[in-house]
């Protein structure tokens, strides 16, 4: 047999040498290639169907990969630069948890920025891991957090030196990186392990003038949501991983939540999509840098709108910045974030990714076209002309330094009451409130209640923003310790 | 030997022309670009297989799409033409001495020039000195106007494909921004025979009637296009298109139709009730 490369993609090849091979199934799914579904399958198409088959020898077990599964797993890390890679079908989230748990035991200290992704203070109640907080830098102007700054994070590891891990959010979903290199120099010379959730940076990997990857910085483990940049079903991710993990292990981990029936349309999709861009992401992430330059030049000649690029770089809390990245600042027009986000749906039937107290981030790819560009300019352009205020009263999006009284493990699983939001003032939360996306939480389990964020979770509802987390649907009530 | 162009206008209707002969094939950056010549309708042009115009029946659709507003209009002086690079349009607006400038946004270039060399009979005016040609994204040209035109006709192919910005909420109400305060807007406006062309003509109609104060629709019967019944837009800031219409003034101006007239102009306006039943569906 040929020696493999990235030409290959041995799940994809091996799944349409299935096909031909017409194996009569008398295993699961039970809707049998399609044919007892037939609903289903017409909607999904019949090509999709006869793929969505169970593990079995000819297609190898995710769970313990020996054959194509290791090949694909085996290119992806070569395509990477990492030392192992593992496909992932529960999300990003699930290689954020994987990553956690293979760092932290119960008690162990993890240092990271307050403004990560809900799935990493997940990982602390599972695992019982204790947070030490660093608090990312805040742009004053635009109201959003930034990247950890070197000092502060040289301040945590001195403070907790017998912390096991640092995680660091790079890249933020503004586009924003910190100084990964040096953060990462830093940690492990300090003995601590550097796990980067990298979910927005797919394309570092493969497009050329990007920050730097977390592999090529020599972090020790990343997350990366190839659904997100690269071109793969949604739920499909890689966990990539450095020279000095122990990916046996790590294995281990991953099976203690992830699914002993892995989809085999994401697998394929995962496979295909790192073939794709290790062949072509040159170009591919090229295209896609040009389409957000030109947006970004026309919103920014709208008036008003404020699309933001490198020149926000200020070498350290802002070390670097991602220019696929098309985020705009609205408030200048009289209108919040999440606002333009609604009218751009409600009224141009165009659907971005989310919308925040005074931004809103169109995320751009290469599935896009031109004149899919010129559609979201002009609509902005109207919006600006038909529904513009000026001088209206808009809360600047404040990050909000969280106290935290108990661990998250702790608060989660403690005896709680449900009071009124307006009574919750002054007490302990247990559970989450955030606008998703982005899924940064306003409030995660263990942390005080203060005034302050009371106003901001009733400014953030009145404005539209999607806000979840909460037992109560209707986030009137929340769940606080019980005295 | 049969040779026979042949277009969908359903999944289960076809419509078929006899070709004599293919004149040219030929794909740009956008589409597909095909001309033909046949018997029954002479030549016609065709967009990603989907008729655009022949020589025999383009004459309706030419003289609706102009006339209309411009004898509407008491003094259109400054036009804008959106889509339209088989010059049909350019053609008529000509003919009005008052009309002082035209602009013409076509985003594909090649259309032009095959129009040029195989459509003499609508690609013969693009070298009045008052036509100005702009290659460019219609939708991105008029979001940089502000109270500019008189007259805006939208001659756009379909709502999906290369023209589909063209039929946007963000489209119209660039427009309404880009005329002046007494302007009017025509546009294309799709069946509304068959479901999916009806379901879009409905979409757009909505669109129109979201930015303009005036939003009317008329009708003519254009053989070659799905159904035959055709409809056009018109929008306008001030003046209602039968209302203030002064017929005389346009008899005045002598202009040889073969379609539009006068009398027809108002009837035009006289819809069937099942397309005013549709239209009031989403006004």
């Amino acid at each position: 047999m040929a020696e493999l490369s990235q030409v290959n993609a041995p799940i994809y090849e091996a799944l349409r040498k299935f096909r031909r091979m017409r194996v009569v199934p008398f295993d699961v799914p039970g809707h049998k290639r399609g044919r007892g579904n037939m609903e289903l399958t017409e909607f999904l198409g019949e090509d999709c169907m006869s793929v969505d088959v169970n593990s079995m020898k000819p297609l190898d077990n995710l769970c313990h990969p020996v054959s194509v599964i290791k090949d694909a797993e085996m290119l992806a890390a070569q395509a990477f630069g990492a030392a192992n890679a593992f496909f992932m079908v529960g999300g990003t989230t699930s290689a954020v948890q994987s990553m956690i748990l293979y760092a932290c035991k119960s008690g162990d200290k993890i240092i990271m920025p307050r403004n990560v992704h809900r799935s990493a203070i997940n990982a602390l109640i599972l695992c019982d891991a204790v947070p030490v907080y660093v608090n990312p830098d805040v742009n004053k102007q635009l109201g959003i957090a930034l990247g950890m700054s070197v000092a502060q994070v040289e301040q945590a590891i001195k403070d907790n030196p017998d912390a096991k891990a640092i995680l660091i959010n790079n890249p933020t979903y503004y586009g924003i990186c910190s100084d990964l290199k040096k953060i990462t120099e830093i940690a492990h010379a300090h003995g601590m392990l550097v796990l980067v959730d990298e979910a927005h940076g797919t394309h570092f990997y493969f497009g050329e003038n990007f920050p730097v990857t977390a592999m090529a910085a020599g972090a020790d483990i990343a997350s990366v949501s190839m659904h997100k940049s690269g071109g793969s079903l949604t739920q499909s991710s890689f966990l990539l991983m450095g020279k000095n993990v122990n990916a046996d292990y790590m294995r281990q981990v991953i099976n203690l939540t992830q699914t002993t029936s892995a989809s085999y349309l994401l697998l394929s999709s995962l496979d295909i999509s790192r073939k794709r861009l290790a062949l072509s992401g040159r170009e591919i992430f090229a295209q896609t840098v040009e389409m957000a330059e030109y947006a970004r030049e026309e919103i920014n000649g709208i008036g008003g709108y404020y699309a933001y690029s490198r020149e926000l770089i200020n070498g350290d809390s802002i070390y670097d910045f991602d220019v696929s990245k098309l985020s705009v600042y609205t408030l200048p027009i009289g209108l919040a974030g999440i606002e333009v986000y609604d009218l751009l749906r409600d009224e141009y039937d165009i659907q971005i990714e989310f919308g925040d107290i005074g931004n809103i981030l169109a995320y751009i790819s290469v599935g896009d076209r031109k004149r899919d560009i010129e559609r979201l300019i002009s609509a902005l352009s109207e919006i600006k002309r038909r529904f513009g205020k000026s001088g209206a009263e808009l809360l600047t999006q404040e990050y909000i330094t969280p106290i935290v009284a108990e661990t998250p493990r702790r608060a989660f699983y403690a005896d709680k009451v449900s009071v009124p939001l307006d009574e919750s003032a002054g007490k302990v939360c247990t559970e989450f409130v955030m606008c998703y996306p982005p899924g940064i939480p306003i409030l995660a389990p263990g942390e005080l209640i203060t005034p302050e964020i009371i106003e901001y979770i009733k400014y953030a509802k009145e404005k539209g923003c999607q806000m979840t987390g909460t037992e109560d649907i209707n986030i009137e009530h929340l769940n606080i310790l019980a005295d | 030997m049969e040779l026979w162009f042949t277009e969908r206008h359903t999944p289960n209707v076809k419509f078929s022309i006899k070709v004599d002969r293919q004149l040219y094939s030929g794909n740009s950056e956008f589409q597909r670009i095909d001309i033909f010549d046949s018997k029954e309708f002479g030549r016609f042009l065709t967009l990603d297989g989907y008729m655009m115009l022949t020589e025999k029946d383009e004459f309706i659709y030419h003289e609706m799409i102009t006339h209309v507003p411009m004898a509407v209009h008491p003094s259109p002086k400054n036009v804008l033409v959106i889509g339209a690079g088989d010059g049909g349009v350019v053609r008529e607006l000509t003919r009005y001495d008052c009309v002082e400038n035209i602009d013409l946004v076509e985003i594909d270039e090649l259309v032009v020039e095959v129009s040029k060399q195989y459509l003499p009979t609508t690609a013969c005016r693009f070298d009045d000195p008052r036509v100005h040609i702009f290659y460019e994204d219609g939708v991105k040209y008029i979001r940089r106007c502000e109270d500019r035109y008189d007259v805006i006709i939208v001659d756009s192919t379909d709502p999906f494909g290369p023209g589909e910005g063209l039929f946007t909420k963000e489209f119209y109400g660039s427009c309404f921004k880009a005329l002046h305060e007494d302007g009017i807007m025509v546009n294309q406006h799709e069946s509304p025979f068959y479901d999916e062309d009806a379901a879009a003509m409905q979409r757009s109609h909505k669109r129109i009637v979201e930015s303009f104060p005036i939003s009317k629709v008329y009708q003519a019967h254009i053989p070659t296009y799905p159904s035959g019944h055709w409809l056009f837009g018109f929008a306008s800031k001030k003046y209602h298109p039968t209302n203030d219409y002064n017929p005389t003034r346009w008899n005045l101006l002598g202009l040889k139709t073969r379609y539009y007239n006068a009398r027809l102009h108002t009837g035009a306006f006289a819809l069937p009730n099942y397309v005013e039943e549709l239209l009031r569906d989403v006004e």
